[in-house]
């Protein structure tokens, strides 16, 4: 059998995800055995020309990683869907927006803002901004354009897959790469994980009726290690996330955090955590409950905090309008 | 003239038998409001209030049955803590939390379900479209 041609990209990330995929450790050279990788900026010296020169559908898996932030996002997503047989949403910013999408909790003009004016340590008195163009002696500079919204990945471009994780775990890319060698993959627009959540897998033991009569953050409290976090006050995202992690966090006395998004044909992540929690939350009346609640430390944030770009309210990518928006930022930013 | 789109989830023990008695008694009041009937307040996942902002609905009316009150006992009690919360999160999606709305009516207040939906619709008409308010704001 011919090898698989394999590209791995990635966008709005921390690399984490590129990282995960060396964390096979001596299994990667199962992986190099079974393709060979055409593209993959964090390790390899390719470059974009190179992809651009490929034949459309050239490269038979492309795991991206990250979310869609910028103009330079985009256009790779889109530059390799064309030069893909099988996309794989790889890790939660592409999967679901992950980290960088809590951006879309506040505006680009806030970030801007706060990034080269307002922030302790930036001497700016001139408001100076990055612009998407600057004439230069030697030339014109150009920068993508930041966007108003982070997308995932599946936004912009069909995906086939999805690998979630902040970062995937290695045995889930292993099961991916000996589904794909064998070619005995699941249907498309499969997730490449568990099904049920992952409460579901917990070992820790639950009581059948919990009751939350306090909030506590992991800082305030050293969890037992024996009882459900929400049982102890800490918001775990278990109720509400896709299992397949093997329990990483819950093994390190950790609640979980939500990385691997939703569970199977659950729409909104951040609503079936918020009808789970509410369920729990003692009620003796309609002002004791409400101060409870008032006490659960940024709900959205802790929610969606790996799917904001995922949420049924979250911003919808239209086409053409982050171009127009493009046209106008040029003109303001 | 812009005329708000509300989607009210009624309880079917409660609120929905009162929205029956409000038309028994040939009660008018605005025709602004969708009815969808549940089992219980608490049956409304909160995904099914995501989803009617999402596609466009102005606001959303919870009605259920009064603390107490409930057929299931503590249904509503689950509702009102999911409203609550709810709350919290609008306002980070650009939403804005006046436009969900929580009201205990029972099947014999006819009278108050009338009042509400005027005053609802009236907010809302303030409010102005929620599409535009949630442009607006990003």
């Amino acid at each position: 059998m011919a090898k698989l041609k394999l590209g791995v990209y990635w966008a709005a990330t921390c690399g984490g995800c590129d990282v995960s995929i060396l964390d096979t450790h001596e299994r990667v050279l199962e992986i190099v055995e079974a393709a060979d990788i055409h593209f993959w900026p964090c390790a390899t010296d390719f470059k974009v020309k190179d992809v651009e020169a490929m034949d459309d559908g050239f490269l038979d898996v492309t795991l991206f990683n990250g979310a869609i932030r910028n103009s330079e996002n985009e256009h790779m997503a889109r530059l390799l869907r064309r030069k893909t047989k099988v996309m794989v949403a790889y890790g939660s910013c592409s999967a679901f927006g992950g980290i960088p999408s809590l951006a879309n909790f506040t505006t680009r003009e806030a970030i801007l803002k706060k990034a080269y004016e307002t922030t302790d340590s930036t001497v700016n008195p001139e408001g100076v901004r990055p612009q998407t163009s600057t004439e230069v002696e030697e030339g014109n500079l150009t920068l993508p354009r930041f966007y108003d919204h982070v997308y995932k990945l599946s936004d912009i471009v069909p995906v086939e897959y999805i690998i979630p994780g902040c970062p995937p775990p290695s045995d889930l890319l292993m099961t991916a790469v000996e589904a794909i060698v064998s070619g005995n993959l699941p249907p498309p627009g499969s997730t490449i994980a568990g099904k049920k959540t992952l409460c579901d897998e917990c070992p820790l033991e639950k009581s059948d009726h919990p009751k939350i009569s306090t909030f506590k953050r992991r800082f305030e409290v050293i969890p037992d290690g024996k009882t459900c976090f929400l049982e102890q006050g800490l918001v775990c995202m278990g109720p509400a996330t896709r299992s397949g992690c093997g329990n990483a966090c819950i093994n390190a006395n950790m609640p979980c955090r939500g990385c691997f998004g939703p569970a199977e044909g659950v729409k909104d992540q951040g609503a079936k955590m918020l009808s789970a929690l509410a369920s729990i939350v003692e009620f003796d009346d309609e002002d004791q409950a409400r101060d409870l609640l008032a006490e659960l430390a940024d709900p959205a944030g802790t929610f969606y905090r790996f799917g904001a770009s995922d949420g049924l309210l979250s911003p919808k990518y239209k086409q053409g309008s982050e171009e127009e928006a493009k046209a106008e930022g040029a003109k303001v930013s | 003239m812009y005329e708000p789109k509300i989607i009210c989830f009624y309880c079917k023990w409660c609120t929905y038998t009162g929205a029956d008695l409000a038309g028994t008694s040939r009660m008018k009041y605005v025709p602004n409001g969708v009815v969808i009937k549940a089992m219980c307040s608490s049956r409304v996942d909160p995904q099914h209030i995501l989803d009617a902002f999402s596609k466009g609905a102005d606001g959303v009316l919870i009605g259920g049955c009064h603390p107490g009150d409930c057929h299931y006992v503590t249904g509503n009690q689950l509702t009102y803590k999911r409203i609550e919360m709810l709350k919290r999160i609008l306002p980070e999606f650009g939403v804005d939390p006046k436009r969900l709305r929580l009201e205990w009516i029972s099947a014999a207040e006819g009278r108050k379900l009338v009042n509400v939906m005027n005053e609802f619709t009236d907010d809302l008409k303030e409010l102005g479209p929620a599409r535009q308010a949630v442009a607006e704001e990003v």
